[in-house]
């Protein structure tokens, strides 16, 4: 790469002189691509050549090129289509309950009351618990059936106490994932009520709008942007959740709770099915897109229609 | 169209925290508009005009008063249900919306038939001249094209009474002086009673049928721009209105009633419109605008100020100088080609008739004989 290619790169040619002092952008934007590729490309590629390879750690001798041997097992296993399920399950039933919670709260904080500052901080606690802590809080203290906080109200109101985690697994999964997140959304989601301009308000409640209907013309278009944000970066996360599954219910009882992430950390440590395991990876960044996919035609989609109601 | 009535109207900010009690916003307004007039409030920028506003579109509660509209108590009356139309400074255009949607939305809100909307949008979108921008989405738009549909947004509508909150400060000058006329001939067309606030004392003098002057959330004169400006109530109205402003001198009055004296300048006051005879011997303050002093070289005309020139601003049509006469900053408009240059000393005389007579405590405006508005 010659120097004045560089020197191109940064220059915005805006003015002559700027070619022989423009910023080396690309030389000094080297380390950083360089460091992505590794952290990023080397990993995918490992596990696509993975994926391809008998590589079981207990059999080390078998090493050898499988061609689609390991995707056939996965695909043939009801556990692999099961964790799937589980996946979608989990996403979508966390996405609509942080989503519509959280909206329902930042509209409540975003009125002034007395204690505000307080209560909101208090809300937005459980987003700064670390997700094995959350794990541990919920099977230990709520959730436990002798111990947690739960079964001694449902004891002191003359009901019997329920093991949710053993009986209603993935609902107490899903509790505890949406107990999480929802500071995370409320948060986001006040911040975009906050930069709503008041006078829209104004002048939609003159043009004759009800609560209701402010809320459906100016508030939901105005979260549009908003809205996207939250459900795209929660639906990354919960389709990646693992933490909180390990410290509770570790992918069970049976497979109740496997989602792919555990599918695939019991392929590679305790069946040592190296393989195997980067055939569900692959198997996952792809249900990854596909969703992502959906998701963006689907908001992008329901955007639009707001806006021309 | 409507008769909007405002008794006693007051507005105090301070109601939330009983411990915090602030100064009243806006105090004891009266005010009773004509069917289709076109009101203005005008003062200092904090004044409380955009509080009186926000009561009469029942943004904001007023806390004492009470607003009527076609002789209706509208103080409980939410804002959705008192038929008003407000145009925002900001113009507060729906930015998901395209122009056309911004339009209709009101009317589409009150179930009208779709037809009729599309009728009274491109009507108004016609009047207004933004029909080729029905369909693009406000940041599409600049800032005058975003205020005509801010003004199209109200007047599809067809309400009761329009509000405009400085509707033009967003403008450059140009523009806002074609929108000023703008707004007045939609006012004649349309005869909808508007109040229009604005803190540009030129755009009051050339809009409205009556001005509201306010200062500190009290009305300080309500009057024709005519009124206004030959007979203005107190030295704030007198200062206010007019460019440049008025100018003052504190001058004593003479035990005849007629010699003002200042420490250099002297005058002789008539007693032709306002009464003088109760203030003999007392301070007075003395306006007399600009463009109605004249140089002379007489010096012993009765009415007299001496100076030395100190700032020129040849305007062409004009010549602003200023002096300094008794501790009182002067400004004279002189013809266009007078040759005055820094540092000369000038005199300069007026008409008796145009002396403006203020109490120098109380400084209101020495009782007027008749409340004559003549155009001089
Ligand atoms: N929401 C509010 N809370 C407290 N004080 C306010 C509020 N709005 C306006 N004020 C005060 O009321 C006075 C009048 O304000 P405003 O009506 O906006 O003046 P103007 O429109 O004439 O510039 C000002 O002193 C302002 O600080
Ligand atoms: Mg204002």
């Amino acid at each position: 790469m010659s120097n004045d290619a560089v020197a191109n790169a940064g220059d915005t040619a805006s003015h002559q002189g700027a070619k022989r002092h423009g910023p080396p952008v690309k030389r000094l934007m080297a380390p950083a691509v360089l460091f992505l590729m590794v952290w990023m490309i080397v990993p995918l590629a490992m596990t696509v050549y993975y994926a391809f390879e008998n590589y079981n750690l207990m059999m080390p001798t078998m090493r050898g090129f499988a061609g689609l041997g390991n995707f056939e097992i996965l695909l043939t296993d009801g556990t692999f289509w099961a964790a799937l399920g589980h996946t979608l399950t989990l996403v979508m039933a966390c996405l609509a309950i942080t989503v519509s919670l959280g909206l329902v709260l930042a509209l409540l904080f975003n009125k002034t009351f007395l204690g505000r500052g307080v209560a909101r901080t208090l809300a937005i606690s459980p987003f700064f618990v670390m997700p094995v802590v959350t794990g541990l809080l919920f099977k230990n203290m709520l959730l436990h059936p002798v111990y947690g906080i739960v079964s001694w109200a449902m004891r002191t109101l003359g009901f019997e106490p329920i093991d949710w985690f053993a009986h209603y697994p993935m609902f107490s999964v899903i509790l505890m994932i949406s107990w999480e997140w929802t500071p995370f959304a409320l948060l986001i989601l006040l911040t975009g009520l906050q930069s709503l301009p008041e006078d829209q308000i104004e002048a939609v409640r003159l043009d004759g709008a009800s609560r209701l209907q402010e809320f459906r013309h100016i508030v939901i278009p105005h979260l549009g942007q908003v809205l996207y944000v939250v459900v795209m970066l929660e639906s990354i996360f919960f389709l990646t959740s693992f933490a909180e599954i390990y410290a509770t219910t570790s992918g069970g009882p049976g497979t109740a709770t496997t989602n792919l992430p555990y599918y695939i950390y019991q392929n590679a440590f305790f069946q040592y099915d190296i393989g195997l395991s980067s055939a569900a990876a692959i198997a996952a960044v792809i249900l990854a897109n596909i969703f992502a996919f959906f998701l963006i035609r689907f908001v992008a989609g329901n955007l639009n229609a707001g806006g021309q109601r | 169209m409507a008769v909007v009535e405002l008794k006693g109207v007051a507005k105090n900010y301070g109601g939330a925290h009983k411990n915090a009690k602030a100064a009243n916003a806006v105090e004891n307004f009266n005010l009773t508009t004509r069917d289709g007039e076109f009101i203005v409030l005008v003062g200092p920028s904090g004044c409380g005009k955009s509080t009186t506003m926000r009561m009469i579109a029942g943004l904001e509660a007023n806390t004492d008063g009470e607003i009527r509209i076609d002789g209706r108590d509208v103080s409980q009356v939410a804002a959705r249900d008192r038929d008003i139309a407000m145009v925002f400074q900001s113009y507060a255009l729906y930015p998901h919306m395209t122009v056309y949607d911004n339009m209709a939305f009101a009317l589409s809100l009150k179930k009208v038939p779709k037809p009729e909307i599309e009728q009274r949008v491109n009507d108004a979108a016609s009047i207004l001249d933004i029909t080729h921008l029905l369909d693009r989405k406000p940041r599409a738009l600049s800032g005058g094209q975003r205020q005509r549909v801010a003004l199209g947004r109200a007047i599809v509508r067809d309400p009761q009474v329009f509000l405009m909150d400085e509707p033009l400060s967003n403008l450059d000058a140009m523009l806002r002086v074609d929108m000023r006329a703008e707004i007045i001939k939609l006012h004649r067309k349309l005869g909808v009673t508007t109040f229009y606030v604005t803190h540009d004392q030129t755009e009051a003098m050339t809009m409205g049928e009556r001005i509201v002057v306010m200062r500190d959330g009290h009305i300080q004169q309500i009057d024709t721009p005519n009124a206004l400006y030959h007979a203005p109530n107190n030295v704030f109205v007198a200062g206010f209105i007019g460019t440049p402003s008025m100018n003052f001198l504190k001058m004593t009055l003479g035990g005849d009633g007629k010699t003002l004296t200042g420490q250099t300048a002297r005058m002789v006051a008539s007693s032709e419109r306002q009464s003088i005879e109760a203030h003999k011997g007392r301070d007075l303050m003395v306006g007399v605008r600009p463009e109605h002093l004249v140089l002379t070289t007489d010096e012993a005309a009765a009415n007299l100020i001496k100076g030395e020139i100190d700032v020129v601003e040849p305007l062409g049509s004009v010549t602003m100088v200023q002096l300094e006469v008794d501790g009182h900053r002067i400004t004279a408009q002189l013809e266009g080609d007078t040759s005055v240059r820094m540092g000369d000393a000038i005199m300069l005389t007026c008409d008796s008739a145009r002396l403006h007579l203020f109490d120098a405590e109380t400084e209101q405006a020495l009782p007027r004989h008749e409340h004559r508005t003549e155009t001089a």
